[in-house]
C-alpha cells in the first residue's frame, strides 16, 4: 500500500468507528429513553402498554397501602387525573403522601395497572423532584416557597403540598 | 471580624488576578522579564490570599458562627467536629471556595515547580490561570458570596444535608477537585501554547506530569464517590449513569486519551494539534462539569442551589473560555505542523485507537447527559436517559479498547508487528479465557457473556503482566537478570503496567457484580432468618441509638455460614433532628472481595420490616482496580525523566514565532 491509501484506511477505520456509533446511540436512544408525563396527560398521550415511561405527580394522601411482602400501592395525582401505581421494593427514605414523587415503569397490558420498577426521590428535605415542581408550578397547583436559604421555615409556605407536610408523613418515620 | 478578613482577602485575591491577567502578556510582548516575573510572584500572593480566605471561612464554621448565613444554612453545634470542617464545602458557596482554592494552589505549583519552563511560557501559562481564576473570583464575590452576615444571628443551625454528613465529604470533593481543576494546567499550556504558536516535544513534556497529576486524582475521586454513593445511598448501586456522575466521568475520559496522545507527542512529536485540542476539550468538560453540578439545571446531591443568576453566570464563564480557546485553535492551529510519520500499526497507531474510542466514548456520554437538557429547552419535552443507554452504546464502544490494551504497549513505536505480538500474547489469552471461565464457574451461573466479560477483565490484568514479562525477557534469561531488568525499567512503564492492570480488574469487579449480584427483599420478623449468597441472616430485633445530631433504629442481623455464626451486621434508619429527614445506613459486610449489603426498609403492621439484601460478589474488584489505577498514576509520576533532562528550548532562537515546517 502506498501512504496515500494507508492514511485512507485509517481515515475510513475511524470513520466507521464513528459511524457505528452515531447509530448506536440513535438505536439505543429508541429503544431506552423514557418520556415524562403527568396523569393528566395520560388521556392524550395514546400510549402502547409495555411502553417504559416516568409517571411524576403528588401522592395522594391516605392512598398509600401496604400489600403482600414488599408490594406497595398509591396513587399519583396532578389535580386533574389519578393513576394507581404499584411497586414492588423499598421506597426511597424521602417518599411522603401529598408529596411530590417521580415513578419509573410502564402500563401492564393485561391490568391496565401502572407498574413501577423504580421511584425517584431527590436527596433534600424539601422533597420535589424538578420535573414534577415545574409542571405543577405552571399548572399552579404547587408554589416553590421552600428554596434553601429563603427564610427559618423550611416548608409551609407552598399552598397546596406545604398546608400538608409535618401532617401526613408515610410510613418512613419511625 | 476574622469573617471580614475573609471576604476582604478574597476581594484582594480579585485585584492580584486583574494584575497576573495583564501584566505577564505586558511583558511576554515587551520582551519585559520583570514584567513577566509578576506571574510568578502574583499567583504565589493570589494563593496566599484566597486560602487566608478560606481559613477565615473554615474557622467561622469550626466556631459554628451562625451570623454568617453560610454557616447558619449548613452547620449545626451538635455536628461532629470534622463534619463541620468538611461542611465547609458541603454547600455552593462553600464548593466553589474550594474549586477557586484548588485553582491558585496549581498556579502556585506552576509558579514554583515550573523552573526549567521558558520564561516566556510561563508567564502566558499563568497569565491564562489568573484568568481562569479571576472568572471563579467574580463568580463568588458576585454570586456566591459565603460571607455574607444575618442579623441578628440565629442561635441555632440548619444543620448540614445528612446525606454529606459522612467521612466520604472529608475526601471526595477535595480529589474530584484536585482532578476537575488540574486540567486547567494543561488548559493553560494549550493556550499559552496558541498564543505563542509554536509547540514541541518539550511542550509535552511540561504538560504531561500536570495531567497524569490531574487524572491520578480524578481516578481517585470518582472511584471514592462511587464507593460513597454506594455505602451512603442504601440502594446497593455503584454507578448510576446520573448526569451529575457523567459530569465528573467525561473529563476523565478525555483526560485519559490526553494522557496517551500527550505520550505520543512526547516520543514522536506526532499528534500535536490533536494533543493541544484535546488539552483544551478535557479541562471544557470540566467546567461544562461545574456548569451541569452548581446551576441547579439537574437534581441531584451535588445541586445545592438553584439561583438562576448564578447559572447564567457559569454558562456566560463556560462561553467565554471554550468559545475563546476554541476560537484561538481555529486561528492558530493551522501554523502548527504535524510531525512524526508512523505506519497505522504501531505504538503510534495503538494510541491513536485508544484516543479515537475514548473520544467517542466521552461524545456519546456527552450526547447522552445533554439531549434532555437540549430537548427540554427547545420543545418542552421532558424525557430521562438512563442506565440503559449508556450501558448499550458505551459499553459497546469500549469492548474494543479493553481488547486493545495489552496489545498497544507490545508494539513498537513507528512499525510494529502485530502478529508478533499477538503470538507473543496468545498464551496469556487463552489464560486470560480460562481464569474467566474459572471465575464464572465459581460464581455458579449467570450470563454467558459475562464469562467473556470477565475473560476480557482477566485478558487486561495478564496483558500487563506479559507486557512487564517480555520486558524483563524472563523465559530467555536466569530469573535474577529478569528481575534486574525489571527493576531498571522507567518507572513509567510501571505506571502503564500498574493502570492497565487496573484496569482490567475493575472491568472484572464491573461484570462480577453486574452478572451475579442477588437481590432479596423480604419482610422479616425478630427471629426470622433469610438466606443469600450463601448466607443466612438471622433478624435478632431493633435498638434504640441516639447519635449528637440524630436518632436512630438499629437492626442487628446474625450472619451464619453452614450453621456457624461467621459475623453480624446493623443496619438502620436515622433521623436527623435538625431537619426532620431520614436517612438509610446501609450494614455491610465484607467477605474477601466481596459484600454482603443490607438496607432496612419500611416496618410492616405486624412489628415486621421489609429488608433488602443483596450479595455482591467481587464487587470491591471495582474500586480496587481503580486503586491500583491511581498507585500507576503516581508511579508513573515518580519517573525522573518527567523532571529532568526535559530537551531545552532556550538554545533555539526565541524570536522565532513558528517552527519550521517539517
Amino acid at each position: 500500500m502506498t501512504r496515500k491509501q494507508k492514511r485512507l484506511a485509517v481515515i475510513a477505520g475511524g470513520m466507521s468507528f464513528i459511524i457505528i456509533a452515531v447509530f448506536l446511540v440513535m438505536f439505543a436512544f429508541s429503544q431506552s429513553v423514557a418520556y415524562f408525563f403527568m396523569p393528566g396527560d395520560l388521556a392524550t398521550a395514546n400510549l402502547q402498554p409495555g411502553t417504559r415511561i416516568r409517571l411524576g405527580g403528588l401522592v395522594e394522601d391516605g392512598s398509600v397501602k401496604r400489600g403482600q411482602g414488599s408490594t406497595v400501592s398509591f396513587t399519583v395525582t396532578d389535580g386533574k387525573a389519578t393513576v394507581p401505581v404499584s411497586y414492588t421494593g423499598i421506597l426511597p427514605d424521602l417518599f411522603r403522601e401529598g408529596q411530590g414523587v417521580v415513578t419509573e415503569g410502564s402500563f401492564d397490558a393485561a391490568t391496565h395497572a401502572f407498574v413501577a420498577d423504580s421511584v425517584l426521590a431527590k436527596h433534600d428535605e424539601n422533597y420535589m423532584p424538578k420535573e414534577v415542581a415545574d409542571r405543577l408550578k405552571k399548572d399552579g397547583v404547587w408554589e416553590d416557597g421552600t428554596g434553601k436559604g429563603m427564610a427559618p421555615a423550611k416548608d409551609g409556605e407552598g399552598d397546596k403540598a406545604g398546608a400538608k407536610s409535618g401532617q401526613v408523613v408515610g410510613s418512613t418515620t419511625p | 471580624m476574622i469573617v471580614e478578613i475573609g471576604h476582604f482577602a478574597l476581594v484582594l485575591a480579585l485585584a492580584t488576578a486583574i494584575i497576573v491577567s495583564v501584566l505577564p502578556l505586558i511583558g511576554v510582548h515587551r520582551r519585559d522579564a520583570s514584567m513577566m516575573a509578576v506571574a510568578t510572584t502574583g499567583s504565589l500572593v493570589m494563593f496566599g490570599l484566597v486560602a487566608l480566605s478560606f481559613a477565615a471561612l473554615t474557622w467561622a464554621y469550626v466556631v459554628s458562627d451562625f451570623s454568617v448565613k453560610n454557616v447558619w444554612e449548613n452547620s449545626h453545634s451538635l455536628m461532629p467536629l470534622i463534619y463541620k470542617y468538611s461542611g465547609v464545602w458541603g454547600n455552593h458557596e462553600g464548593s466553589m471556595m474550594l474549586w477557586l482554592l484548588i485553582l491558585v494552589f496549581f498556579s502556585m505549583l506552576v509558579a514554583v515547580f515550573g523552573r526549567n519552563i521558558p520564561e516566556t511560557l510561563k508567564a502566558n501559562v499563568l497569565a491564562v490561570q489568573a484568568w481562569i481564576s479571576l472568572a471563579f473570583l467574580l463568580f463568588i464575590l458576585l454570586t456566591s458570596n459565603p460571607f455574607l452576615r444575618l442579623d441578628p444571628a440565629p442561635a441555632e443551625g440548619q444543620d448540614l444535608n445528612p446525606i454529606l454528613q459522612d467521612f466520604g465529604l472529608a475526601i471526595h470533593p477535595p480529589l474530584l477537585y484536585l482532578g476537575y481543576v488540574g486540567f486547567s494546567v494543561c488548559f493553560s499550556f494549550a493556550v499559552a501554547a496558541l498564543m505563542e504558536g509554536r509547540i514541541d516535544a518539550a511542550w509535552a513534556r511540561w504538560v504531561r506530569p500536570w495531567t497524569l497529576a490531574a487524572w491520578t486524582f480524578l481516578t481517585a475521586g470518582i472511584a471514592m464517590g462511587s464507593y460513597w454513593a454506594y455505602y451512603e445511598l442504601g440502594w446497593g448501586g455503584w454507578w448510576f449513569w446520573d448526569p451529575v456522575e457523567n459530569a465528573s466521568f467525561m473529563p476523565w475520559l478525555a483526560g485519559t486519551a490526553l494522557l496517551h496522545s500527550a505520550l505520543v507527542m512526547e516520543k514522536r512529536e506526532a499528534l500535536k494539534i490533536w494533543t493541544v485540542l484535546l488539552a483544551i476539550m478535557t479541562f471544557s468538560l470540566s467546567l461544562l462539569g461545574t456548569f451541569l453540578v452548581r446551576s441547579g439545571v439537574l437534581t441531584s446531591v451535588h445541586a445545592f442551589a438553584t439561583d438562576p443568576s448564578r447559572g447564567i453566570f457559569i454558562l456566560c464563564i463556560l462561553a467565554i473560555f471554550i468559545g475563546g480557546a476554541f476560537m484561538l485553535f481555529a486561528w492558530r492551529a493551522p501554523t502548527l505542523k504535524a510531525g512524526g510519520l508512523f505506519a497505522p500499526i504501531s505504538r503510534e497507531g495503538s494510541l491513536v485507537l485508544n484516543n479515537l474510542i475514548l473520544t467517542v466514548s466521552t461524545a456519546t456520554v456527552l450526547t447522552g447527559t445533554l439531549y434532555p437538557l437540549v430537548l427540554e429547552t427547545l420543545t418542552g419535552e421532558k424525557i430521562s436517559v438512563g442506565a440503559p443507554f449508556f450501558n448499550m452504546t458505551f459499553g459497546l464502544l469500549m469492548l474494543p479498547l479493553l481488547i486493545a490494551v495489552p496489545l498497544g504497549p507490545m508494539l513498537a513505536w513507528k512499525r510494529a508487528d502485530l502478529y508478533g505480538a499477538l503470538q507473543r500474547l496468545w498464551v496469556f489469552a487463552g489464560l486470560a479465557l480460562l481464569l474467566g471461565l474459572l471465575l464464572w464457574y465459581m460464581q455458579n451461573g449467570g450470563p454467558v457473556l459475562a464469562i467473556f466479560g470477565l475473560a476480557i477483565g482477566c485478558w487486561g490484568m495478564l496483558g500487563a503482566i506479559a507486557d512487564l514479562w517480555y520486558r524483563g525477557n524472563f523465559g530467555k534469561l536466569p530469573v535474577m537478570t529478569s528481575l534486574r531488568r525489571l527493576k531498571g525499567l522507567p518507572r513509567s512503564a510501571w505506571g502503564t503496567a500498574f493502570a492497565h492492570f487496573g484496569l482490567g480488574v475493575t472491568v472484572v469487579g464491573i461484570v462480577a457484580a453486574s452478572a451475579f449480584s442477588t437481590e432479596h427483599v423480604v419482610e422479616m420478623k425478630q427471629g426470622q432468618t433469610a438466606d443469600a449468597g450463601g448466607y443466612s441472616l438471622t433478624f435478632d430485633g431493633f435498638r434504640e441509638a441516639v447519635g449528637p445530631n440524630y436518632t436512630e433504629e438499629r437492626g442487628h442481623f446474625t450472619v451464619r455460614s453452614g450453621g456457624a455464626v461467621v459475623s453480624d451486621v446493623w443496619s438502620s434508619k436515622r433521623l436527623y433532628t435538625a431537619r426532620r429527614m431520614p436517612t438509610t445506613e446501609a450494614g455491610i459486610l465484607t467477605f474477601g472481595l466481596s459484600q454482603l449489603y443490607v438496607s432496612l426498609g419500611d416496618p410492616m403492621d405486624g412489628g415486621g420490616i421489609v429488608v433488602r439484601i443483596w450479595w455482591k460478589p467481587m464487587i470491591l474488584c471495582i474500586w480496587g482496580g481503580c486503586l491500583i489505577m491511581m498507585v500507576g498514576g503516581f508511579v508513573s509520576l515518580s519517573d525522573r525523566r518527567l523532571r529532568v533532562g526535559a530537551p531545552s528550548r532556550k538554545a533555539k532562537p526565541v524570536k522565532t514565532v513558528m517552527e519550521p515546517a517539517e
